[in-house]
């Protein structure tokens, strides 16, 4: 599923005192299967705009257009586009409200009009994918389980959706290190198998960098950069200039050099790092 | 949707209707009740209205956004109107069926909706020109000689600061569930009254949970800070009744003795 989004513009409470613009001519292409990074400092407009993508707001002015159908048309049924872009909020743990965990994840599938085995069946398979041992929890009430794994129920509501666009709004936050590496992993494996469109919106430049095929950085309701963790991870002043960085890898990198240490200046993982600094004092000892 | 809500919301604009002593406003607006209450005809309510509005003009307050406040009570409004235009003894001057439409009906339900509208205004006028803190702060003071007689005038304040301070965060919050069961294809708006009950489960729900957890977090962050009743609390802002409370006060009893002398004298 391919998403257009044009000349996007969206005012908070217009004619009030707290009028505000949340976003300010915005204009985005992302391609069907990409695996997308958004990033921004608070209140830079990510929430916003992700709202946008399932039209749970509606825009002040512009165009989203979601595979050729223009998602701000009035004739357009939401339902149909919430089948289709799948959101996980930020801190999804807390819209839990069933009595199980099987029920809670089903009740997705189940607004989408499914037949019971097939909402069996995704649900078994959602809660495979973020680890949940589907025999021993189902019949589990959610609020027993720890913050980390109410987590993976509430984002496995949404996997069970099976989405063609998954956004996910800072789903790390507040987690421990191991839960956050987890999940991350288990949503680059859902993308490897869906070849779904996923949107992940996060603080953290390691995770982004990861991860995601392309990023997008959102500054006061605009898109500041947008480009190949490369690209953008090259603009190290504008990055720091509104508030962000580059993953603290890039940073060491940036001291060996100024030492003279010959590397590769586009390294933004700890993997890519590690391998050409090998490389360099093979190099070294071959000298 | 959750938005339109105005009640409870400060809207500042530092006018000198916004300067006013709290207690003084809501002295008045008590006054301006009690005022809407003791009139009989439809007369005094000209100069009720004209109270109002010279109070929203001075206190440069969008008229629209005073008008917004009465979206929600517009079924309210709009029942009261008809169920008394029909059911009002009288001079019949029109039958639909078993209703008849009075003449003292017609008159009841203009006077009823009238009321109505204007003691919301009234009273919203109130919650946007004072910040809830000033608010409570005010209820507070006026409550304090009751206190003799055992009203536990500090505890009441306190509570309501509590539940002011709570209302856009548990809007906000109601916002948020709703959208995120929303985007999980929950429907709220549409099926008949048993269906639509239901699907407000998924919200309601989480809800309570959060609130309970916030009303939870909330004590115990008050008592980390040693808070222990009202008993020898001092303020940072201590209240000061000045020229200007005179006059809005005086302006005011003048306007209870015009409608006073109208049920009365008239």
């Amino acid at each position: 599923m391919s998403i257009k989004i044009e000349n996007l513009t969206y005012v908070y409470n217009p004619g009030s005192p707290f009028e505000t613009k949340a976003l300010d001519n915005v204009n985005v292409e992302i391609e069907a299967g990409e695996f997308i990074g958004l990033i921004g400092h608070t209140g830079s407009g990510k929430s916003t705009l992700t709202q946008h993508l399932n039209g749970l707001i509606k825009p002040t002015s512009g165009k989203i257009i979601i595979n050729d159908t223009d998602i701000t048309n009035q004739s357009v049924k939401l339902r149909d586009i919430r089948k289709k872009v799948g959101l996980v909020f930020q801190y999804p743990e807390h819209q839990l409200f069933e009595e199980t965990i099987y029920k809670d994840i089903a009740f997705g599938p189940l607004n989408l009009g499914l037949s019971e085995s097939e909402v069996e069946e995704r649900v078994k398979d959602a809660m495979e994918f973020v680890k949940l041992p589907f025999d021993e929890l189902k019949d589990r009430s959610p609020f027993e389980l720890s913050g980390g794994q109410r987590r993976r129920v509430a984002i496995a509501g949404v996997f069970a959706m099976r989405p063609e666009v998954l956004i996910l709004d800072e789903p790390t936050a507040g987690l421990d290190p191991r839960t956050r590496d987890e999940l991350l992993e288990e949503i680059k494996s859902l993308h490897s198998r869906y070849k779904n469109t996923v949107i992940l919106v996060s603080h953290s430049m390691e995770d982004i960098a990861k991860l995601v095929d392309r990023i997008i950085v959102m500054h006061k309701g605009k898109v500041a950069l947008l480009g190949q963790p490369r690209e953008v991870f090259k603009e190290v002043e504008t990055l720091e200039s509104i508030g962000l960085g580059v993953p603290q890898i890039s940073y060491l990198i940036r001291d060996l050099k100024q030492k003279g240490i010959e590397l590769r200046e586009d390294i933004f993982t700890v993997e890519e790092a590690k391998a050409e600094i090998l490389k360099w004092i093979r190099g070294n000892k071959n000298a | 949707m959750l938005k339109d809500i105005t009640i409870g919301q400060y809207y500042p604009t530092g006018s000198y209707i916004h300067k006013l002593d709290p207690r003084t406003k809501i002295l008045v607006t008590f006054a301006l009740i009690v005022g809407l209450f003791i009139i009989d005809t439809f007369i005094p309510y000209t100069y009720i209205v004209g109270f109002i509005l010279a109070t929203v003009y001075i206190s440069k307050i969008p008229f629209k956004y005073i008008l917004k406040g009465l979206k929600p009570l517009r079924i309210i409004i709009i029942i009261t109107f008809v169920i008394n235009i029909f059911m009002t003894q009288g001079d019949v001057i029109a039958s639909l069926g078993p209703l008849n439409v009075t003449v003292e009906g017609v008159h009841q339900a203009f006077f009823m909706a009238i009321r109505l509208i204007l003691l919301v205004m009234g009273t919203s006028i109130l919650t946007l020109t004072t910040s809830p803190i000033a608010l409570t702060d005010g209820i507070e003071h006026l409550l304090n000689p009751l206190k003799k007689i055992g009203v536990p005038a500090h505890e009441l304040a306190m509570m309501m600061t509590i539940a002011l301070r709570f209302i856009p965060t548990l809007l906000e919050e109601t916002d948020k569930i709703m959208k995120a069961q929303m985007a999980r294809g929950a429907d709220f708006e549409s099926g008949n009254i048993i269906s639509r009950a239901k699907s407000l489960v998924p919200l309601l729900v989480p809800l309570f949970i959060s609130a309970f957890r916030r009303a939870d977090e909330l004590a115990m962050a008050m008592e980390a800070r040693c808070y222990r009743g009202g008993e020898n609390r001092t303020r940072m802002k201590e209240l000061n009744m000045t020229g200007r409370d005179v006059v809005a006060l005086g302006a005011t009893t003048l306007l209870l003795a015009v409608l006073l002398f109208h049920r009365i004298i008239l």
